[in-house]
């Protein structure tokens, strides 16, 4: 029997960027298939290529044998290749039913299509457990049951090999569990699953093979039962990598950043945080576990002094942060530093060369030059020092900031806030977008900050990031803290509850 | 006052209304495929002259029509090319077209005519008829513009693509539809129904081409378009709401109010204006355009 799909010698070159040098992948029919790599090593240029969303400069692709060109999603789409984008292809305002029409409509006229799409989603449904209401406005959705629509839309083209971009992304564990499980179910009915994933416990999990991928090239493709995830790190990053931080016990000091009964509207009118209370002492880690979007950005913005609380008290060294200095500014002066989730929009300026990007916040420092002029050489010079002291690759302060790579990014952002010796430091999503290799940097710095004695307050979407940096865990769902954990005394699953919104109460 | 003074207001209002609900349905139809186009005014002025010109030449107000909406057809796609191909501002686009209208029929005109950028008055066939109830042939084909527009919009497979490009273009693109080819369908059409609100301006409710004659109507349509929240039957409300509007400014020139006196002219004219800005501010809640409306599709890497 032929492979489901065989890809030989596939090039792609973006301008100067070769994003696939002679890519080979053979995906066997039935089996699910994961495909690693750091940020930038080329997975998601492959699948692009393979669901016609770019052409290859050279190679060839065979499915199931046949060798076929793929120029538009279409010719995917008739080959028999659906693909679940990381960033949902959907129309918001529109109902299940019309975005899974979208494209495969059956007719001039709507009516005709729609009986049949119900037809066959409820069939569907039966096979796989896929329900859905149909007439729901997928705006309106929660994001594990918008990505349902994605795999419904491409089960309803007829693929027969489905290939999803880091699809547990947004998703809770219990979800992505539920994924999982529905994968297993696609396989067994002989369907074939690529899965991109940067995270080795899902390819552990779920896959039968797994292929890496470093700088465009294929380094590697194994059986999944005979590796190990240090083992699929180092191929992907090219050298030996911990993947988990040693942290020695630490008695946590005083109070430092007190919060109680803290409420924050969104500019929407919508309660994002509800009545939430929590304190991070000296050196100690604190982490607020949750799935994107349950209320942490808007405590963490809120802390920072970027929005204002309707109800509840901030207390910092013991004393109240009263109105007028609940600002960033005023913040920043008190030692409350601030890591912001999203480097590109709130870390730095793109445009901007690095050197300026790195004293963002802190232009009324007179050590950057006398009065209101900046001297252009000390920022260089100071960036200079920092970019040494924090492996930033290219070391060239006058690069754009946008020219860097994710995790270098993320580092001049944190050197900026670090190296201004904060009291208390709050650090949103400090790793997404980031290779392996600079996280396990910055995971050492955050430690080696929290043993200097700094308090941190640290929001991440990676479970496996929180339970590795935090000595205490919080859980947010809804606006809502639902538990509290001591780090050593907690699992994933029992994190994954508190998520969901199971209290203690309920459970 | 009697019936027939209501009957009257009832008809001055709808004609008034008929260039202003073409030329909304117009807008909405390239809105909502995601391409923002405040050159309806630019696209209603060369259609106006177009027409006019070529009624005089032929004599007949359907070759002016024809002539209307192919200059409205070529200047939309030129709105097109500049925005869906070449990806440029839709903004910046949309003024130039407003500017190369106003600059190019008042010299054309000047030039063929030498009366101040007129065309000579039209008379007999040059001019629609008035075929049924006291009312023209475009006065009806815009109205069926509206109930077209919201079946083909709501009901069909044309339809769901063109909504959905203007709210998600990847996704269009990713279910294997051309975006180009939708955007550049609904400009067309766009420009169709542009030309039908100039040629009606020119041909029908007037006789004859005058400099500028649009005076604005574009962009009260844009305005009436986001009050409707681009959706057709509430369009064609809101346009008939402003053409009521105008009709009472100006029947009520030179009248004098019980307890008021004489209004000013200037004041009774300002009054649709007036009305757009205070319904825009706060009345009609709020107006989300479609999500991908005003940017350029292009496929990220």
């Amino acid at each position: 029997m032929f492979p489901a799909i065989e890809l030989k010698a596939v090039n792609k070159r973006f301008g100067a960027v070769h994003a696939n040098k002679d890519v080979n992948l053979t995906v066997e029919r039935g089996t699910i298939h994961g495909i690693v790599g750091e940020n930038g090593a080329g997975k998601s240029t492959l699948m692009s290529i393979l669901y016609g969303f770019y052409e290859a400069d050279s190679g060839e692709i065979r499915v199931n044998g046949k060798p076929i060109s793929i120029a538009t999603p279409n010719d995917a789409i008739s080959a028999g290749i659906g693909m679940v984008h990381q960033h949902f292809m959907l129309v918001e305002p529109l109902s299940v039913v019309e975005n899974v029409m979208l494209g495969a409509e059956g007719g001039f006229t709507l009516r005709a299509g729609e009986a049949k799409v119900r037809a066959e989603l409820a069939r569907l449904a039966q096979d796989y457990g896929l329900e859905i209401d149909l007439d729901a406005t997928v705006g309106e959705l929660s994001v594990g049951l918008q990505q349902r629509v994605e795999i419904l839309k491409a089960l309803y083209r007829g693929a027969d090999i489905l290939i999803l971009d880091e699809p547990t992304a947004v998703l809770t564990p219990a979800e992505a569990d539920a994924l999982f499980e529905l994968l297993r179910a696609l396989k067994a009915q002989g369907k074939t699953i690529i899965l991109i994933t940067h995270k080795l416990r899902e390819i552990m999990a779920v896959t039968d093979r797994v292929s890496v991928m470093r700088r465009g090239e294929m380094v590697a493709s194994l059986e999944t039962k005979d590796t190990s995830p240090p083992e699929l790190a180092e191929q992907m990053v090219g050298r030996r990598v911990l993947l988990h931080v040693e942290k020695s016990a630490r008695e946590p000091g005083a109070p430092l950043l007190e919060v109680e009964g803290l409420s924050v509207i969104d500019n929407r009118g919508v309660l994002r945080v509800a009545n939430a209370s929590l304190t991070v002492h000296a050196g100690e880690i604190v982490g607020i576990a949750g799935v994107a979007g349950n209320g942490q950005s808007e405590l963490l913005e809120t802390l920072a002094g970027m929005r204002q609380q309707v109800l509840g008290k901030i207390r910092f060294e013991g004393r109240d942060i009263r109105f007028e200095e609940h600002n960033p500014h005023a913040m920043r002066k008190l030692g409350v530093l601030h890591v912001p989730e999203d480097r590109l929009r709130m870390g730095l300026v793109p445009a901007f060369p690095a050197f300026e990007s790195a004293v963002l916040g802190f232009t009324d420092d007179p050590r950057l030059g006398p009065g209101p002029l900046l001297d252009h050489g000390r920022m260089i010079a100071d960036l200079s020092a920092k970019m040494e002291a924090y492996d930033v690759r290219p070391p060239a302060p006058r690069l754009k900031s946008s020219k860097f790579s994710g995790g270098n990014q993320q580092k001049i952002v944190l050197a900026r806030e670090i190296e201004r010796n904060p009291k208390v430091l709050l650090v949103g999503q400090p790793t997404r977008g980031v290779d392996i290799g600079a996280i396990e940097f910055i995971h050492r710095r955050l430690i080696a900050l929290r043993d200097a004695g700094v308090g941190i307050l640290l929001v991440s979407v990676e479970l496996e990031e929180i339970m590795n940096l935090s000595d205490r865990i919080l859980t947010m769902c809804g606006g809502q803290i639902t538990g509290e954990r001591k780090a050593h005394e907690t699992d994933e699953q029992d994190l994954g509850l508190l998520m969901a919104g199971v209290t203690e109460r309920a459970a | 006052m009697d019936v027939s003074v209501f009957g009257g207001l009832f008809d001055s209002s709808l004609r008034l209304s008929i260039p202003l609900l073409a030329a909304c349905l117009a807008g909405l139809w390239s809105e909502r495929s995601g391409v923002v186009d405040i050159g309806l005014e630019g696209k209603m002025l060369v259609a106006a002259f177009a027409a006019a010109a070529a009624a005089h030449a032929s004599g007949s107000a359907w070759v002016g029509l024809l002539a209307g909406t192919g200059a409205a057809v070529a200047f939309a796609l030129i709105h097109g090319f500049a925005s869906i191909s070449q990806r440029g501002n839709q903004i910046v686009s949309g003024v130039a077209i407003n500017m190369l209208a106003v600059g190019l029929t008042a010299i054309v005109g000047n030039a063929w005519y030498g009366q101040g950028g007129r065309t000579p008055p039209l008379e007999g066939a040059a001019r629609f008829d008035e075929i049924f109830l006291g009312h023209s042939a475009p006065v009806f084909l815009t109205l069926l513009a509206v109930p077209v527009t919201w079946f083909v919009l709501g009901k069909t497979r044309f339809g769901l693509r063109l909504r959905a490009v203007g709210e998600n273009p990847a996704a269009v693109d990713t279910a294997g539809i051309s975006v180009t080819g939708l955007r550049y369908a609904a400009v067309i059409i766009c420009g169709v129904l542009c030309g039908l609100a100039g040629t009606y301006l020119s041909v029908g409710q007037s006789a004859g081409f005058l400099p500028n004659m649009t005076a604005g109507k574009g962009f009260i349509a844009l305005a009436a378009l986001i009050f409707a929240k681009w959706r057709a039957w509430p369009a064609l409300f809101t346009c008939f709401l402003f053409g009521v509007l105008d009709a009472v400014a100006i029947r009520l020139q030179g009248v004098s109010l019980p307890g008021i006196g004489e209004v000013p002219v200037q004041a009774i004219q300002a009054l649709p204006y007036l009305l757009t800005v205070i319904l825009l501010a706060g009345v009609i809640g709020k107006a989300i355009p479609p999500r991908a409306s005003g940017s350029p599709y292009v496929k990220e890497r």
